[in-house]
């Protein structure tokens, strides 16, 4: 990346607070780094906020991101915060086109690792095919942020055969999730600090708009609902499903996609991975004639090569997540309390 | 993943499981000493496998529910009283003392970390000579090697702002104080496995023979459970009672002698307070006199008074095996792990937490 993005010359190695303040500081900032690298047609006029078209029904989303530390295996806070709004707007049924970037950095923070964010986020915006068009930037004292926090916002139109809403939920739709899971959460931990351990664990970030709009091309309102279970993990994401309809969830165990190396690490760290976040992955849950095929078209692509249908909607037990146990039993999956890692995204 | 996926397996399980049914004829109660066990229990979904004669007990081995609230209360004041850097594992720093935990503490500006060794704390002491680094101790015999180590390295290593606050508890102790209880009606236990790795199970055969029960070491998973809890029917059945070791893929008769023997060096046993169940004697350990710059206790000399329990909770009853965590008219109304009013519903390893989570519906699971 360093190679394709080569970072200009500039007369300052770390961020000060003049680069929040507005003037001239900041603008050099903009005009060598952010505009630099981001630039497009909406974003160059410079103007106090983006002005564009847009046609038909939208979606809009906005995303906050901390993760600690900015740099993990599989990615960085720049491509997270990209992929984190895409997909909360592929997760609508929606193609994602406009986003906004709003950084709040920390005086001090090395301009060289500013650069790879911004790099970074380049990168990710032309895999989504999505652009930035329009931010911000302020600088906080040293002490009273942590490197660096980005917020991103995005537009989207929604896909003409979509109809992805939690009231299409019902009985007997089958639920699929469309790769392994744990990856991210496991990834971020296996670098904390104080809990470093060695493994070859990537973070799973990726923008899945494609390969969702792919789906709802083929399989149109076939596709009932669609979440992305980052924070939270499954366990939480399909507790907010059972949550708002009055219907439950039954889940089984051995069919939950898990890789090996994570599995183990949550073994060892006692998480479960249920719980643990994802950045790469989203559940489905569809008609249960067409679960097949939509595993089928998934698998095909290579960012869910593990799709696999782990459960279904039922009537019984309203409310409430039923999980079939790896050796026959039943538990139920409650939603996570507290915090299991902070700052995992 | 070998050595897990084995004693994961369904097909064997069900075997166990058959065998169970098939073996018992009369109610039992069957008390699994350690929190690690229930969970396992209550996450596989087993206690709804067993045949209705088979009644399992959660017992007292967790030792975040078991560390009284004074002392809770004593860390917190350090923390913010004495500015001290107090870490901990995690499920320690949920846990309610008398009006907070020490997250909460945290959260109003307190140094409070989690960590997942003690040997952690030691190299923050080390590059913080500035500050106070305090390890809050928690734990059975199986935690004790890394804590008494990590005293050890701080003297080898003369870092001499660090110290731990201890809350050792022991499980054989725990064993006598639940069949003393006039209460009691415990038939058999599962001794905790890991507890055994550690210590070996030389302090299990005078309890069998003092109590004229059977215990069988067991470890974590699925199957060495239903094999613990099919060796203990099958002893219950044909009116034995022996020491039996279903660990033995871990566990050797003595232990580990090196773990013992740091756990001798540093600690020596003392009687201890068990929250919602009370004094037990010889029950703990406690830093012995030679590394006393080590303990905090004596480091900080703080007085806390002794706090009163929540009165709606009913710990001690649930930590005996008295009454099961449903039985209690506030379980999953007032106290759940969100605001838990007492620690039984906090750590992963309570038999209140493990019934929330995972077990809070049973009769209503039709799936």
């Amino acid at each position: 990346m360093q190679l394709s993005c080569p970072m200009p010359k500039m007369d300052y190695d770390r961020i000060t607070l003049g680069h929040g303040g507005g003037g001239t500081l900041t603008n050099r900032l903009l005009e060598q780094g952010v505009f630099d690298i981001l630039g497009n047609e909406i974003l160059d006029t410079h103007h106090d906020g983006a002005v564009f078209h847009m046609n038909g029904m939208m979606a809009f989303s906005t995303d906050s991101f901390v993760v600690s530390p900015i740099f993990f295996p599989g990615g960085d806070i720049g491509e997270l915060a990209v992929n984190g709004t895409v997909n909360d707007l592929a997760m609508c049924g929606a193609k994602p086109q406009y986003l906004s970037l709003s950084f709040i950095i920390e005086e001090g923070f090395l301009v060289e690792d500013f650069w790879r964010i911004l790099c970074s986020i380049k990168d990710a915006c032309q895999r989504a095919g999505v652009k930035i068009v329009t931010g911000d930037t302020k600088v906080v004292e040293n002490g009273k942020g942590d490197q660096i926090f980005i917020n991103t916002s995005g537009v989207g139109i929604i896909e003409p055969k979509a109809q992805i809403r939690m009231d299409r939920v019902k009985a007997g739709d089958v639920i699929i999730v469309s790769n392994v899971v744990a990856s991210h959460g496991i990834a971020i931990m296996s670098v904390r600090e104080g809990l470093q351990f060695e493994s070859d664990i990537l973070s799973d970030t990726q923008p899945l708009n494609h390969v969702v709009t792919a789906m709802i091309d083929e399989f149109g309102d076939h596709i009932h609902l669609l979440k992305d279970p980052t924070r939270g993990g499954i366990a939480s994401v399909l507790n907010e499903i059972v949550r708002d309809i009055n219907l439950g969830i039954h889940l089984d165990e051995k069919q939950i996609p898990i890789d090996s190396q994570v599995k183990g690490a949550c073994e060892i760290l006692g998480l479960d991975p249920l719980y643990v976040a994802n950045e790469g992955i989203f559940i489905a849950i569809v008609d249960a004639r067409f679960a097949e095929d939509i595993v089928s078209q998934l698998k095909k692509n290579e960012a869910c090569e593990h799709a696999t249908i782990i459960g279904q909607i039922v009537p019984d037990h309203p409310r409430q997540v039923v999980m079939r146990s790896g050796i026959g039993g039943k538990r139920v999956v409650n939603m996570l309390v507290g915090e299991q890692l902070p700052r995992i995204c | 993943m070998k050595y897990v996926n084995e004693y994961r397996d369904e097909e064997l399980a069900q075997s166990y499981i058959k065998k169970i049914k098939d073996t018992v004829t009369r109610k039992w109660n069957i008390m699994e000493v350690c929190g690690g066990q229930t969970h396992s229990l209550v996450k596989n979904g087993i206690l709804d496998l067993l045949p209705n004669e088979v009644n399992m007990i959660h017992g007292p081995g967790c030792p975040v529910c078991v560390t009284p609230i004074h002392l809770i209360d004593k860390a917190i004041y350090l923390a913010e009283e004495k500015g001290v850097t107090l870490c901990s594992y995690g499920d320690m720093l949920r846990v309610p003392g008398s009006s907070r935990s020490l997250l909460d503490a945290k959260a109003q500006g307190a140094d409070v970390r989690i960590l997942y060794s003690p040997l952690e704390a030691v190299t923050l002491a080390q590059q913080n000579p500035e500050k106070e680094v305090v390890f809050f101790a928690v734990g059975f015999e199986t935690t004790a090697p890394a804590n008494a180590m990590s005293v050890v390295q701080a003297k080898q290593m003369g870092v001499k702002n660090y110290s731990i606050l201890t809350s050792h508890v022991l499980v054989p102790p725990a064993i006598e104080a639940v069949m003393n209880d006039e209460d009691s009606v415990i038939h058999g236990f599962l001794a905790a496995g890991h507890v055994c790795t550690i210590m070996g199970i030389s302090e299990y055969g005078p309890l069998v023979e003092k109590y004229k029960i059977p215990i069988v070491v067991t470890g974590f998973e699925p199957v060495d459970l239903l094999q613990g809890i099919y060796m203990t029917v099958k002893q219950l059945e044909s009116g034995k009672y022996v020491l039996e070791n279903q660990y033995s893929r871990v566990v050797q008769a003595k232990g580990n002698l090196k773990a013992i023997e740091m756990i001798n060096e540093v600690f020596n046993v003392q009687d201890r307070v068990w929250r919602g169940i009370g004094p037990i004697p010889e029950s703990g350990y406690e830093v012995k006199a030679e590394y006393e710059a080590y303990n905090a206790n004596i480091r900080f000399n703080v007085q806390i008074e002794e706090a009163e329990e929540n009165k709606s909770c009913i710990a001690g009853q649930v930590l005996k095996g008295i009454k099961k965590p449903f039985e209690c008219p506030e379980f999953g109304k007032k106290c759940k792990p969100e605001f838990p009013l007492g620690a039984p519903m906090v750590s992963s390893e309570g038999a209140c937490a493990a019934y929330y989570h995972f077990n809070r519906a049973t009769e209503n699971i039709s799936a």
